[in-house]
């Protein structure tokens, strides 16, 4: 059988990529779906974040009046959420599917039903709810209103219309749907242990598990960022991302009238890293319970800044 | 008469505001309804997940001609004041206005006649505004436009006509949102849409496409499934009306399923596992009825009759419920590794409060508190003081953390696990309480000892640092404290002077007042600054004890205790023993009941009038004793002989504070007291004998003042 023929029909030469036998398979199905819909497909952003919503094509594209359908794997990084690989729902790494839709279309709630049913989610066969769920990032500044999506019991994504980004009202809305993708999969997979994950849809021996990929990453991982993690760099990093991302903001002005900014995106590079940096020093309990609150109004400042410099950017409708 | 339907079909609204907004819905539509004249029989609002509703029937078809007189300037009023009149009354000359009399002269008056209009134009008027501001808790915009509902608003059915006719359409959209008279069924078993005409077809047609429009049916159908499903496996059900509510608000057809999980997970405690299955995901639990104990199965409210009878769910819910209680049972197991007192050493770190230090300093004061209070509460300060070390640490275990309502009763738990006395062990969980008016009161002396100290601990420190609650502000939940106290020292029948204990609780505290020249006593400024410190305390005592009085007032009150008598019985010194102050207040109120009382009341309350006045008039306080030499009536003189027994046998019986035999004794003074008045004048033109019997007045006043100040007490 001929190559594409092997993958319409959801088979490879090593095994299924039905979303129900593969991790990688249920990540191909969801960017199928989301882009034959319209949405932009991109790539991962190349830094640390800790979910989907840094991401500038989620932060910054949800400002501003342009319209804006993107869809994107984010690997997400929470390094308090580490467990050295020893609990089976766990990680300080993982994936996240994001899907930013401005504005929100009316019927973006079947669309996501329909998304659910294209990884092999049935509506007639399984009890799937929208259970209140209000979402804020008091380190971005935002807040929306939302659900978080129940699967027979399990929360499977989460469902945000934004109403605030770096505080700044959001006009047009923009409808956000966040997939916890090792979740979802041990759902569709059927197993209990993410480790246990059948990641390449392969049996017997070509059979790859998220262990296999993942389990070495998140003991060492968890060393570091519970124990071992370099402090006094990290304090020295928070520093010099916090000063960088002001500067590039003070630069970026094309002139002294400040109607025009040339390196909101940049800028805000430097902010994700802050907010990284952060929640690594945060896993290494040296950061007290009100230093804490002043950190993340540290990073909040960044990015209402960013954000106020992107409308001032031609992708932000300036 | 016509009815009118409305229903308002949107995404997702959160369980906890449906039933709210479903009032609110009814409440905004009938005051403007009948605002604008428009009666109605009766109306009847239901909310689901995904639509608000509302039934008026009866509605008035047409608004009732409305007839106004408008007053307007005088006759002969200058041409400027009735042209104006004229235009605002929307007349064409002043010969359409009438002329009335006034006790000022002849005014004009135009007669407005406004046609009333059909009832249907009215409602059109009336519902973009209704739906614009409606008080939602919390509101949202979506897509491009600016209109906020609580979640994405879809369509909205308004429809108005009489039982016997097609009904009108009330003709309205609000930013993009047309009303019609259409509308959909259940989102995944029946979503096409279907047109309505009034409500009786529309909740059958919403119940064929398996939408049950009324959430108390909702609920009652959970309800009755879940106790058969249980009742048949020989199982009950722990009921949970939070939780049904909550349930019913997040299905519009209610599927009620059982599912299982391994029994091994029974060696959690069975409230971590309720905790677990309740909030996370919103289960119910199921019992044995001849153990109480929780058994392994729960019951779980699907909102979809699934193709395959809910096996998928069931097996869904199940492996959810596995994974929620291993991660419960890991907490569990993790905690018990550590002992309660290892988690100690972390209090240091971790702020009570700005101003009132760490935590670990505050548990260093409730043990000190607890072993002083010990004694006085019978309890033994060796396990007072152990108890109130280990009351918190639960603070810090993952279960905890997880589940905070469940504070207190895992710190028994592990208090028991690791061989603490129980007495230790239930005061880990019993200090926490009363938590709120219903709760119960600690009764065990260990439990008292460091409850009290919990609590007036709080109290002291806020107070310290001028931290009280104002108004409907309680954020520290002072008033709950206050409460608190005065419920174990009154339930337990506990003797304690308040007064010198919160003083000495101020002791090691720097208080914190700005305390205006005027509050403070004469000469502070002589004082030392010791002193001055002590002065401060002082005033900072009676503050406290003022707030925990008025709490008491309240509390008594509450139980039906005459405004009046408790008043006349704080208005005596000592309020610091509350139990006294309650026993004083049920002894007057049975003393007043009786003849004699009533009487007795009648003359002191007359001695009190006559001096008040007397003393206004001459400027002077007769609060002196009368000159036994100058008494001449008999009638005088056995009052003051009878005064001066009562007075003995009443302070005789106040010192064994037996107030029933006090108030015995201060009725022995009726008979004196009434043969005075009759027979003595007081205001006599001999001064001096005047001024004795004025005296004498304030005899009686006082000798009645060692149970309660009867001027205070009304009747």
């Amino acid at each position: 059988m001929a190559e594409a023929n092997l993958l319409a029909t959801g088979r490879t030469r090593q095994g299924s990529l039905e979303p129900s036998s593969s991790f990688q398979g249920l990540i191909l199905a969801l960017q199928q779906y989301w882009a034959s819909w319209g949405c932009v497909l991109l790539q991962p952003y190349d830094m640390e974040v800790g979910a989907g919503t840094f991401h500038p094509a989620t932060t910054l594209r949800a400002l501003g009046p342009k319209p804006w359908n993107a869809a994107y794997v984010q690997p997400s990084r929470r390094p308090k959420d580490g467990r050295y690989g020893e609990n089976p729902n766990r990680l300080q790494h993982y994936y996240q599917f994001q899907v930013i839709l401005k504005p929100s279309p009316p019927d973006i709630q079947d669309l996501y039903l329909n998304s659910l049913k294209a990884i092999g989610i049935d509506s007639k066969l399984h009890d799937i709810r929208f259970v209140e769920d209000d979402w804020e990032s008091p380190t971005l500044g935002a807040w929306g209103l939302g659900w978080e999506c129940w699967c027979d019991g399990m929360e499977v994504s989460q469902f945000t219309y934004f109403q605030q980004v770096a505080g700044l009202e959001c006009a047009p809305v923009s409808g956000e749907l966040t997939y916890g993708l090792e979740r979802l999969a041990m759902y569709v997979q059927g197993v209990d242990n993410v480790y246990a994950l059948n990641f390449n849809g392969g049996a017997g021996d070509k059979k790859v598990t998220y262990g296999d990929v993942f389990l070495q990453a998140e003991q060492e991982y968890s060393r570091h960022n519970f124990e071992f993690a370099d402090t006094a760099m990290l304090f020295e990093q928070f520093k010099m991302a916090e000063a960088a991302c002001q500067k590039y903001l003070a630069d970026g002005w094309a002139d002294g009238k400040k109607e025009r900014h040339r390196m909101a995106l940049p800028a805000y590079d430097q902010c994700i890293k802050a907010s990284h940096v952060f929640n690594l020093l945060d896993a290494r309990g040296v950061i007290s319970v009100t230093e804490r609150q002043s950190y993340i109004l540290r990073v909040r400042d960044l990015a209402k800044a960013c954000g106020a410099a992107w409308l001032k950017t031609e992708a932000g409708g300036a | 008469m016509p009815d009118l339907l409305l229903e308002f079909l949107s995404e997702e609204i959160p369980a906890r505001m449906q039933a709210r907004a479903a009032d609110d819905l009814k409440k905004l539509v009938t005051e403007r309804l009948v605002a604008a004249g428009l009666v109605y029989e009766g109306a009847k609002a239901f909310a689901t997940p995904r639509r608000l509703a509302l039934s008026v029937h009866g509605v008035l078809a047409h608004q009732p001609d409305l007839k106004e007189e408008r007053k307007g300037p005088k006759v002969g009023a200058p041409e400027q004041a009735i042209a104006g009149f004229l235009r605002a009354a929307g007349l064409k000359s002043i010969d359409e206005a009438k002329v009335q009399p006034d006790k000022k002269g002849d005014f004009y008056v135009a007669l407005i006649e406004k046609a009333g209009k059909p009832a249907l134009d009215v409602i059109t008027e009336m519902m973009p505004e209704i739906v614009r501001s409606f008080p939602w808790p919390k509101s949202m915009r979506w897509g491009s436009g600016k209109l906020t509902w609580v979640r994405p608003l879809h369509s909205i059915i308004a429809t108005f006509g009489p039982e016997t006719e097609e009904p009108d359409i009330v003709a309205f959209s609000v930013d993009g949102v047309t009303a019609g008279n259409e509308t959909r069924g259940h989102r995944f078993m029946a979503p096409a849409s279907f047109k309505v005409r009034r409500f009786a077809d529309y909740v059958a047609s919403l119940e064929k496409a398996k939408v049950m429009l009324d959430p108390a049916r909702r609920a009652d159908t959970i309800r009755a499934d879940a106790k058969n499903l249980a009742f048949a496996q020989g199982f009950e059900l722990v009921e949970d009306e939070g939780l049904l509510a909550e349930v019913a608000g997040l299905v519009e057809w209610p599927v009620t399923l059982m599912g299982s999980f391994d029994k091994a997970f029974l060696a959690i405690p069975g409230e971590v596992i309720r905790a677990t299955i309740r909030t996370n995901q919103k289960c119910f639990v199921l019992r044995d009825p001849q153990t109480a104990k929780l058994v392994n199965k729960f019951i779980l409210v699907a909102n979809i009759e699934a193709s395959d009878g809910g096996k998928a769910i069931v097996a869904g819910n199940e492996r959810v419920i596995r994974a929620r209680l291993s991660d419960a049972k890991f907490f569990y197991d993790t905690d018990l590794k550590t002992k309660l007192e290892g988690r100690l050493p972390k209090f240091d770190g971790i702020v009570f409060h700005e101003e009132l230090g760490t935590q670990a300093e505050r548990i260093a004061r409730i043990v000190a508190l607890a072993k002083e209070l010990a004694p006085l509460v019978k309890a033994d300060p060796k396990k007072a003081a152990r108890a109130a070390q280990l009351c918190k640490t639960d603070l810090l275990t993952d279960v905890v953390g997880e589940f905070p309502e469940l504070q207190g009763l895992m710190g028994k738990y592990y208090a028991e696990a690791q061989g603490e006395d129980e007495a230790v062990a239930h005061a880990c969980e019993d200090h926490y309480k009363p938590k709120g008016p219903d709760d119960l009161v600690p009764g065990d002396p260990v439990s008292i000892a460091v409850a009290l100290a919990d609590k007036i601990d709080t109290l002291v420190g806020f107070w310290a640092i001028d931290e009280r609650p104002t108004g409907s502000k309680d954020p520290y939940a002072l008033r709950r404290a206050a409460l608190g106290v005065i419920r174990i020292i009154l339930d337990n029948t506990l003797r304690l002077s308040l007064e010198s204990i919160i003083f000495k609780e101020l002791g090691g505290r720097e208080v914190h007042r700005a305390m205006p020249e005027e509050n403070w006593p004469k000469g502070h400024e002589k004082l030392s600054v010791i002193e001055q410190g002590d002065q401060l305390r002082k005033i900072v005592t009676a503050e406290l004890l003022d707030f925990l009085a008025d709490r008491l007032k309240v509390q008594l009150r509450e139980q039906g205790a005459r405004h009046d008598l408790v008043d006349a019985v704080f208005a005596l010194e000592g309020r610091d023993d509350l139990l006294l102050i309650v026993r004083r207040v049920e002894a007057l109120g049975k003393f007043l009941d009786t003849d004699d009382g009533k009487n007795l009341l009648a003359g002191v309350k007359r001695a009190s009038n006559i001096l008040r006045i007397e003393e206004k008039k001459d400027g002077k306080s007769y609060a002196s004793a009368p000159d036994a030499k100058k008494l001449t009536a008999p009638e005088e003189k056995a009052l003051a002989a009878a005064i001066a027994a009562v007075k003995k046998e009443a302070s005789a019986a106040i010192a064994k504070e037996d107030f029933a035999a006090a108030m015995s004794a201060m009725a022995k003074l009726r008979p004196f007291v009434d043969a005075f008045f009759e027979k003595v004048t007081v205001n006599v033109d001999d001064k001096a004998l005047r001024e004795n019997r004025l005296m004498l007045l304030n005899e009686i006043r006082e000798a009645t003042r060692a149970v309660a100040d009867f001027s205070k007490i009304e009747g």
